[in-house]
């Protein structure tokens, strides 16, 4: 390793380097509390159960819910979405999703089609990842049961209109599932005005929290007696029963759950929800705002989708000019220290939509701790890989 | 040994119990997290045990609040 320094350009897949407070919050749980969370009666079982019910209310609080009971736990938002989709769709149903999608959706969604029966369209996107509303509207069905969507892309950056989706979805009857994976923490997302009634989440994105922790939060208008959990097993509750519990969250969370990251996202919420998320959307603006200005001086560079799409999250895609995305990627780490992500990212629908499949883009994905400086350097290595 | 008449309230969920405490200590409401007597339920480990003549003020607490609790009983 040398001692130059490393720039980390790859906070679209995971935010890096944390907020204080995260690995301190997560050692102290390791080191002084340690137990399993409302297992056991003792004081560091309660304690536990307290620091995982502290991560709940504070989902709460970003997304503007009010029960932290409905906040589900998982790995990462790939399986809350998995949970929405899987739990709630029965065969015959017909689904609206957009051609932004992350595999997180897509994949799911071509397998229930396989093996479920559900009907599933893809409403077309510009081939600069707009999705207009109205067209999306135009293909609700009588069978239409859900419209499943992502908040912003995670190849380019650009915002999809979820609020209005989610009004559309309110006005015809229709449970509305979002993707915040790109958006939780950094972008406001609030499930009342947005209407959302299934909201996936990952905690080590813009959450600022480790990896292995994420899930769903599920809305009022979702009647958990027809939701089917990914899997049964312990619960602590209602434990003289061989039947699994049918309430919120116990229902759709068997097994220990990850309490030590439930420890490190509940830092990381506290950092956000004191910080606010619209100084950070405003921060972040300003910032990939300097970037794009940069690169856009560079003859050889070639930025994918739209240049100025507003608001937006703090990512960008570009190819260079007789280069493959990988090649440049390679360069930008050895060379410049600076490391991003190179290829489809999970998203080969996107990049159909965008005009980059199947070659690929390299990704640029910065965070609230990203520095001028940086952004500069980045630059300057961008004019000299391309010359 | 104390001559407080103790009550427990039982929940079916560890974030139920969890919530309680913290809407009683909120209102000032003296409440304890212990394991719930096995002579009671075998519901979720934790109950919040309470001097009885709370009872009143907490269910009226925890109902306006909407957290559902299993059961409530006078212990000995």
């Amino acid at each position: 390793m040398t001692d130059r320094e490393i720039i980390y350009f790859d906070n679209a897949a995971t935010s890096w380097p944390k907020p204080p407070g995260v690995a301190e919050k997560m050692s102290e749980f390791v080191n002084c509390v340690g137990a399993n969370p409302g297992r056991s009666g003792h004081r560091l079982s309660i304690e536990a159960a307290r620091i995982v019910f502290d991560a709940r209310e504070k989902v709460t609080r970003l997304f503007n819910s009010d029960d932290p009971g409905r906040v589900v736990f998982g790995l990462n938002a790939t399986e809350g979405l998995n949970l929405a989709l899987k739990g709630v769709l029965r065969s015959g149903d017909h689904v609206i999703t957009s051609g932004m999608e992350h595999n997180s959706v897509m994949r799911p969604l071509r397998e229930m089609e396989k093996r479920n029966g559900i009907k599933v369209t893809v409403v077309k996107c510009s081939s600069t990842g707009h999705l207009d509303p109205d067209d999306l509207k135009s293909k609700i069905t009588p069978e239409t049961k859900m419209v499943v969507l992502n908040s912003a892309s995670n190849v380019v950056g650009t915002l999809l209109p979820f609020s209005e989706v989610g009004k559309i979805c309110r006005e015809h009857g229709l449970l509305f599932t979002l993707d915040t994976a790109q958006t939780g923490g950094c972008y406001p997302v609030d499930m009342k005005k947005d209407n959302v009634d299934m909201l996936a989440f990952t905690g080590h994105k813009a959450m600022l929290g480790p990896q292995g922790i994420g899930g769903l939060v599920i809305g009022e208008r979702v009647d958990t007696d027809g939701l089917i959990p990914l899997k049964q097993g312990g619960t602590g509750s209602r434990s003289e029963l061989e039947t699994h519990p049918s309430f919120l969250p116990d229902l759709c969370e068997a097994g220990t759950p990850n309490t030590v990251g439930a420890a490190g996202l509940e830092a990381g919420l506290d950092f956000i929800l004191s910080e606010t998320v619209e100084k950070i959307h405003c921060r972040e603006q300003q910032l990939i705002k300097r970037l794009i200005e940069g690169m856009s001086g560079i003859p050889k560079i070639k930025l994918v989708g739209d240049p100025d799409p507003g608001s937006r999250v703090p990512t960008i895609s570009f190819n260079i000019d007789g280069m493959q995305s990988s090649e440049v990627g390679l360069r930008l780490d050895d060379e410049f220290g600076i490391m991003c992500r190179v290829g489809l990212h999970c998203a080969p629908a996107a990049h159909r939509t965008l005009g980059t499949a199947p070659e690929g883009t390299v990704r640029f994905g910065l965070s609230y701790f990203t520095t001028e400086d940086q952004i500069d350097y980045a630059v300057d290595a961008l004019i000299k890989i391309s010359d | 040994m104390s001559d407080v008449d103790f009550s427990v309230i039982t929940f079916h969920s560890t974030s139920h119990a969890i919530q309680a405490e913290r809407i009683c200590k909120k209102r000032g409401i003296r409440i304890k997290l212990v394991p719930v007597p096995r002579d009671v339920s075998s519901d979720c480990g934790i109950c919040i045990r309470f001097g009885r003549k709370d009872k009143e003020i907490i269910l009226e607490a925890l109902n306006e609040q909407n957290v559902e609790i299993a059961n409530l009983v006078d212990i000995n």
